[in-house]
């Protein structure tokens, strides 16, 4: 029953989730400036920046957005211009599969050994 | 057996992390793009200093000569470093230089090519500094070198100094 | 001056003393006495001593601004207020390499204390590993970063301490942070001994738990507060940025989990004990890892120290060096008794540990080659890349779901073999779980089916382990305290992460903007000075549809030493949610670029992880029956 009053509460506050769906847009623009990397000040993204440089990219994603260009080809412009460096997610290319793989091998290895172990002792 | 191939991973594996991380102590840990990298030059309209028309980027790389492309501002205190040196570069003929004058006023750039004299054949306005992100700067003073075949051959960061314009000389030629 | 001198002989002593007590350390250590010599508990006291005047002296130096001292000048300036002279002590690189050396030569002299029970030459060989470590450290502070390096002609004026590292989170942030960090010291080097005494036992573990919780415990409030002063100070309303520092403290504390959770089958069982002494290794590699990765100045990061390329050779040299010496104790002393007594069912406790470890790992594998991949890269290919917060929030995100359903069950489960039980109540519980997530996203825009999952298996953790709190009499209280504050801290990021919303907007004085639900009003600026800073108060109200408002007094910081403009951000904090507003200069314009955030159940975030530590610190306390 204690399960259940709370699960009440909890129903009561969800209110809080409405979201508003006209900022779509601006959604998509703040993810695109939080993945790109500020060349001035090396240790922000060009969203928490005040950097001239920011402010010029700021500009550039904006336009490019209401040119309609899509996520992709505004970190592809952007990596043409400044090399793989200026995003945050790496591309899978041939410079990073392992980066994006090896982890995913190991958890893999790892299951591999916990089955191997506890079926072995189970024989 | 087994025990042994283990030890011979781990020794391999260990090895193979120092030498990288020792290597990779001598690198610099500020990143600077790629300053040798052959590319087509951007397309972009932009608007003339002088006569505020806007003019695309086929008209002002028309002629078939060496451009250098350098990207100034009144404000910038490293340009006035550079600037006698891209004055003597201007008196070479077989280059045109495009001056691209990054976030200021236009009465303060203006006083600072009276001052300090005009290298440019051209000079185009970079407002909000998006002109210059098409060419892959991020900051002042960059420069460019374009060779006939309308390619970006070189880019210098920061001010250019006469080892530079060596440099530029010999490539021109 | 006399401070200056008394802290070098001090370090000076203290390094003598770990080969004294090395010496007769290995004397004693072929007698037949069954004893520790009692010589030795008083050594390490002594060393302890010295360490911890030559850390005073430095204080002292601080305190008095005394720029005699290189350290003091680079770091410190009259004008600082009292706290932060006394905190900048451990502020800078120098500094906090003393703090390195006292967290190494306490904990073995409380280690030695608390451990009369255990077999004397097991506890010297701890000493003596553990003395190596302290040898390579004094050396590492006497060669290349020595703290009482003086200057001549004395100064007038230092040059002042960062002002972002002027807070009071970071202020305490080392040395809680330390005594996890290097505390792991003496997990280290007691696992080496026990292996070389092939003592690795059931006994051994229930004795080195206590040293892993406690290192744990400190680890975890560290990384918290660390986290805690980038959301005040740096202005970016976030409390976690992947940024290499932040990863370099958050890798031992994953392995350290896992250990925590390997122990608890070795205290049972006497199983695992290969994987057990492979934890405790590289725990504390990770930390010299870490040292080593941050101070070399191989990283790019938001806070990097100082850098000497002395300095990173000697630790790289250093760390393999422990690395070598570990793995070769290990392999030629570790014998892996495979007994009959091992059997693993596969619905048993020991399963669910084991799984526990396998995710444990993959984290620590993704958050490590994240953090070195573009070294390596680097240096193989000269390709630059940047390996930020998507990458682990791609790799790490998915895997929490299977993470925290494991979590929720695995407790459940007996020790040694289980039977699949029909509760109903779990179903139930998993059944509202669901339910509960899909009213709560439902208006959720992206991403629905993953963030459904991902939500109910906290949620079903959060159920689970409250439910237990609730009923159950607390005979494991610690295990469950812990995994509800995971549980908690698991809900209150991925609702902060959805939730959040915020604008970046440029404002003059009176003027207002209406952001969602909300309106900011921009009353007015007021100017004010501090010893060490002026600033410009500005005076925000937001006020809500019902007519509430919350004011807000973001500032703009013009430190005189050194010269740095920062921004305060405000923080209005309730149960509910932050309300978050930095403001910045624009050059040459007389508006503020202004920054408002509205940050749903920040606050939770440290309470989960104060639930965390309250886990381990009552099973610290409490002895098992």
């Amino acid at each position: 029953m204690k399960i259940f009053r709370i699960f009440i509460i909890l129903l009561l506050i969800t209110n809080f989730s409405e979201l508003k769906s006209d900022e779509k847009s601006d959604i998509l623009k703040n993810k695109i400036l939080k993945n790109i990397r500020c060349l001035i000040c090396q240790g922000q993204s060009v969203y928490d920046s005040e950097s001239e440089f920011a402010s010029s990219i700021k500009l550039i994603v904006d336009k490019k957005i209401n040119e309609g260009a899509k996520e992709d080809s505004i970190y592809s412009f952007l990596i043409e211009k400044y090399g793989d460096w200026i995003v945050y997610e790496p591309q899978l290319n041939k410079n990073t599969y392992i980066l994006w793989l090896l982890p995913l091998l190991l958890f893999l290895l790892g299951g591999a050994i916990i089955v191997k172990k506890i079926q072995k002792k189970n024989e | 057996m087994k025990k042994n191939i283990t030890i011979l991973i781990t020794g391999v594996v260990l090895s193979f992390c120092f030498i990288i991380l020792y290597k990779g102590l001598n690198n610099p840990n500020t990143y600077v793009p790629k300053t040798s990298i052959k590319k087509d030059i951007p397309i972009f309209n932009a608007v003339d200093f002088f006569s505020r028309k806007t003019v695309s980027s086929d008209e002002i790389f028309k002629d078939n000569t060496y451009y250098i492309v350098n990207i100034w501002a009144s404000w910038c205190v490293p340009c006035r470093v550079e600037h006698p040196l891209l004055m003597q570069l201007n008196e070479n003929h077989s280059v045109k230089l495009i001056g691209l004058n990054y976030r200021d006023s236009f009465n303060n750039a203006k006083k600072f090519i009276d001052e300090f004299g005009n290298p440019y054949s051209r000079i185009l306005i970079d407002k909000d500094g998006t002109l210059g992100v098409e060419f892959g700067a991020f900051g002042v003073p960059e420069t460019f070198l374009i060779d006939r075949n309308k390619k970006i051959i070189k880019k210098f960061i920061g001010p250019i100094d006469q080892e530079a314009v060596n440099k530029i000389k010999l490539m021109i030629k | 001056m006399l401070a200056n001198q008394i802290g070098y002989y001090s370090l000076i002593l203290g390094l003598l003393f770990s080969f004294l007590l090395c010496t007769i350390a290995i004397q004693d250590f072929n007698k037949v006495n069954k004893k520790l010599n009692a010589n030795i508990i008083i050594l390490t006291f002594l060393q302890l001593t010295f360490v911890i005047v030559s850390f005073f002296s430095l204080i002292l130096s601080f305190i008095n601004s005394d720029f005699s001292n290189e350290t003091v000048f680079n770091n410190s300036h009259t004008t600082k207020p009292l706290f932060y002279k006394i905190s900048g002590t451990w502020g800078n690189h120098e500094g906090s390499l003393l703090l390195w050396l006292l967290v190494l030569t306490l904990f073995i002299f409380l280690f030695l204390l608390k451990s009369n029970s255990q077999p004397k030459k097991y506890r010297i060989l701890t000493l003596l590993f553990q003395q190596i470590i302290i040898i390579g450290f004094f050396l590492f502070v006497l060669t290349t970063s020595n703290p009482f390096n003086y200057l001549f002609p004395i100064p007038k004026e230092g040059l002042g301490l960062n002002p972002i590292l002027q807070d009071p989170a970071l202020a305490i942030h080392p040395p809680i942070l330390y005594l996890g960090y290097v505390g792991a010291s003496i997990i280290f080097s007691a696992s080496l001994a026990a292996v070389a005494q092939n003592y690795i036992s059931k006994e051994w573990a229930q004795h080195i738990k206590k040293w892993v919780l406690i290192s744990w415990i400190f680890l975890s409030l560290g990384i918290m507060l660390g986290s805690i002063w980038a959301y005040y100070e740096l202005g970016w309303g976030g409390f976690w940025f992947w940024d290499p520092v932040e990863n370099v403290s958050l890798m031992p504390w994953l392995s350290l989990t896992a250990l925590l959770h390997c122990i608890a089958v070795l205290e049972r069982r006497a199983t695992l004990t290969s994987w057990v002494v492979v934890l405790s290794i590289t725990t504390f590699t990770l930390s010299m890892c870490g040292t080593f990765l941050v101070r070399s100045g191989l990283l790019n990061s938001v806070h990097t120290f100082a850098n000497d390329p002395a300095r990173g050779i000697f630790i790289l040299i250093f760390l393999f060096v422990l690395i070598i010496l570990s793995l070769g104790i290990f392999f030629i002393f570790h014998k892996d008794n495979n007994g009959n007594q091992n059997n693993f069912f596969w619905l048993s406790r020991e399963t669910s540990i084991l799984i526990n470890n396998w995710f444990m790992m993959y984290f620590l594998s993704v958050v490590l080659i994240g953090t070195v991949y573009p070294i390596f890269l680097d240096v193989i290919s000269s390709e630059k890349i940047s390996v930020g917060p998507p990458f682990y929030h791609k790799l790490i995100a998915p895997f929490l779901i299977p993470f925290l359903l494991f979590m929720a069950l695995g407790p459940r489960l007996k020790w040694i073999k289980s039977k699949i039980e029909k509760k109903y109540s779990i179903f139930i519980i998993f059944i509202i779980s669901i339910i509960l997530t899909f009213f709560i996203i439902k208006n959720l825009t992206t991403n629905i089916l993953f963030y459904t999952l991902l939500l109910s298996a906290a949620f079903f953790l959060f159920f689970t382990t409250l439910k237990e709190l609730l009923t159950k009499k607390l005979n494991n209280s610690s295990q469950t305290i812990a995994h509800f504050g995971f549980s908690l801290l698991i809900l209150s990021i991925l609702f902060n992460g959805i939730l959040s919303s915020e604008v970046i907007t440029n404002m003059k004085i009176g003027e207002k903007f209406k952001f969602g639900k909300e309106e900011i009003f921009f009353k007015k600026i007021e100017e004010r000075r501090e010893s060490n800073f002026n600033s410009i108060v500005a005076f925000f109200e937001i006020k809500d549809l019902e007519g509430n408002v919350v004011e807000l007094e973001p500032e703009i910081r013009v430190y005189n030493q050194p010269l740095m403009v920062t921004s305060e951000a405000d923080i209005k904090t309730t149960l509910l949610e932050d309300k978050f507003i930095v403001m910045n200069l624009v050059k040459g314009n007389e508006y503020f670029n202004v920054r408002y955030q509205s940050k749903p159940f920040m606050v939770w975030i440290w309470i989960s992880v104060f639930l965390l530590g309250l886990g381990g610190t009552i099973g610290l306390f409490k002895t098992r029956t």
